[in-house]
């Protein structure tokens, strides 16, 4: 019961701001209890619940479970009201307290403590400030300090996703398409639409810095490559070849964008250098070669092909143009996408006898394929930056959804939308500079 | 048919009013004009009728041919992860090829795949499909370079359910005619 009811509030702490909603389904076994307590305010200009949002980011990584205000025997804000003895009788682990107040210069400053009750020891102080439009910025910094702190991971609470949702309205005697292209915070928060067209828009892919995005769009009837700039709101368009222009993955050191071309004939994966704009074939059979995702040092890229009859991952080499399979496990396996660590790769994973699409993770080394979910029509798996989880589509109640599965399988949650078919996510790498997504 | 009736009603209305006109020494000349009026009337006629009958049977082909594209299938399906094309995809292909001989311009031709799997694959999967159909057509005599080829991978279901019902009709090549 307590379980709801905190699910509960942390529902609605975001229902009422975002089209993108947050439903944990399932979380980790033994999550860590930690009390984080309403924060203290003085700040006239507050208008974001930044305790809210610091708990619903920790609840949603399935990590913590954030003990209900209601169950708290205190509510302190500084050190010196932190009784650890209170928290010990309530089985928390943790206790997380903080201020939020006017710096003076019309900016917001958050400082938190962090308590572990155990050892009866301060364990973090972190402050963020921000301007009022930055307020959930502060909130998923704080989020992003805890996190590391108790993880020994780096959170990846301020990050975004960029998306494409649509709606398809079927008539008697007609079709009506309207998609659009789409960033929010990864909270689902903040929604900023950065294309609408009746054609369509496939494959957001970031910029290693965070401040472009790739993407396909039909919007002259064809399919082509465009590079949206975030900063400037300026489109440029990259390549229109005859056939397909699909698929676009920056490498990792911004310089290349691998995509697939059929000028040729037959998909194929090329990399098109963007300064010198000299274009490379990498790969050249009659079969299917699509959905190329980079090695994290840029040595290689993994795609999917069909040359053996059904689509598996494969991996080529960049310096040697050596080609080998990665996949054996199951007879379809799509859209894979490398870990930052370069351990494994998720994928689209249907399975031998089976006719469900599941994403999997399958470790390069040893080879063996871990299924992580239990949704049937899954795609699109994307990993956040800290590599703890993986975002991908699914569909719900025949809507198509967002929703994501930890790394180990063991924590899901849904982001459904409220009115429209959300698909293709892309989760963006860790961003240094916030600014540029405050303008419109 | 109206205005070359009119015509020949001219001709021989010039010719009576010549006679009423004319005196008796004139009579050799006169019948000869007579004659040569009712030779180019004649003419004028068979020419008139020789275009009336080439323009209805032109309209009778148009009208056939219409009717030929009316009765061709134009949306092919495939099997899962398939291209190949069905003996039953061939035989209206054929038709289709016999029917675009008479034609000419340009002929779109789109792929479809359904939702299942990953959106790029099922892309490149769509190309695939409507050149499969280009290519049986080109081999049928269609000209090659008359295609305009582009896949909407799962982009635009022709069904919107999500089970092998619909499936099945979103597994398509499309020739828009």
């Amino acid at each position: 019961m307590r379980y709801l009811l905190l699910c509960f509030c942390v529902f609605m702490s975001s229902v009422v701001r975002a089209e993108l909603t947050i439903e944990i389904t399932q979380g980790q076994d033994n999550p860590v209890s930690i009390a984080v307590v309403p924060f203290s305010n003085e700040a006239a200009e507050l208008t974001e619940d930044i305790h809210g949002i610091v708990m619903a980011d920790l609840y949603r990584s399935g990590r913590f479970a954030p003990l209900p205000a209601y169950d708290m025997l205190s509510q302190p804000h500084t050190a010196a009201e932190v009784f650890f003895n209170e928290w010990r009788a309530v089985s928390v682990e943790y206790v997380l307290i903080g201020r939020i107040a006017n710096d003076g210069f019309g900016r917001i400053r958050t400082n938190v403590e962090l308590f572990d009750v155990l050892r009866q020891s301060k364990i973090l102080e972190y402050s963020a400030d921000g301007g009022v439009l930055e307020q959930r910025d502060i909130a998923h910094a704080v989020s992003d300090a805890v996190f590391e702190k108790l993880t020994g991971m780096p959170g990846a609470f301020s990050t975004k996703i960029a998306y494409v949702s649509g709606k398809n309205e079927f008539s008697a005697t007609s079709v009506s398409y309207n998609n659009r292209l789409m960033i929010a915070d990864v909270d689902g928060a903040r929604e900023r639409q950065l294309l609408e067209s009746s054609q369509p828009i496939l494959s957001p892919s970031w910029s290693p810095d965070a401040k472009k995005i790739a993407y396909v769009s039909f919007e002259d009837g064809r399919p082509a490559i465009y590079i949206y700039d975030l900063a400037t709101n300026v489109r440029q368009k990259v390549t229109a070849f005859p056939g397909l222009n699909s698929a676009p993955a920056w490498s990792p050191d911004g310089r290349y964008l691998a995509m697939v071309l059929s000028k040729s004939g037959n998909p194929d994966i090329y990399v098109l250098d963007l300064e010198s704009r000299q274009l490379r074939q990498m790969t050249r059979h009659y079969g299917i070669d699509t959905e190329p995702s980079w090695l994290p040092d840029g040595s290689a890229l993994v795609f999917t092909s069909d040359r053996a009859g059904q689509p598996q991952i494969y991996q080529v080499d960049m310096a040697t143009g050596y080609e080998e399979r990665l996949t054996f496990d199951g007879n379809y396996n799509a859209r894979a996408r490398v870990l930052l660590d370069g351990s494994g790769i998720v994928l689209i994973h249907r399975s031998e006898g089976y006719s469900d699409y599941h994403i999997a993770l399958q470790n390069i080394a040893r080879g063996t394929i871990k299924v992580l979910t239990a949704t049937v029509l899954d795609e699109s798996p994307t990993v956040a930056p800290n590599g703890s989880t993986v975002l991908y589509a699914t569909r719900d109640g025949g809507r198509g959804i967002l929703a994501a599965v930890s790394v180990d399988g063991n924590v899901k949650y849904n982001i459904p939308s409220s009115a429209r078919d959300v698909r293709e996510p892309a989760w963006s790498p860790y961003i240094a500079d916030h600014k540029f997504f405050l303008k419109k | 048919m109206t205005s070359s009736k009119m015509k020949v009603l001219g001709v021989s209305l010039a010719a009576l009013i010549a006679v009423g006109c004319s005196s008796t020494s004139t009579t050799d000349s006169q019948s000869q004009a007579e004659a040569e009026a009712a030779a180019a009337a004649a003419a004028a006629q068979a020419e008139a009728d020789r275009r009336a009958a080439a323009e209805a049977a032109a309209r009778a082909e148009a009208r056939a041919l219409e009717v030929e594209k009316n009765s061709l299938e134009t949306v092919f399906y495939f099997a899962f992860d398939e291209s190949a094309l069905s003996a039953e995809t061939r035989a209206a292909l054929d038709a289709m090829a016999a029917y675009l001989k008479k034609t000419d311009g340009a002929i779109r031709l789109e792929g479809h795949a359904d939702e299942r799997g990953s959106r790029e694959y099922n892309m490149a999967l769509g190309e695939r499909r409507a050149k499969a159909v280009a290519n049986y057509l080109s081999i049928q005599g269609v000209d090659r370079s008359r295609f305009d080829i582009i896949s909407y991978g799962e982009e635009r279901p022709a069904m919107m359910g999500h089970s092998e019902g619909s499936w099945s009709k979103n597994r398509r090549a499309e020739v828009k005619l």
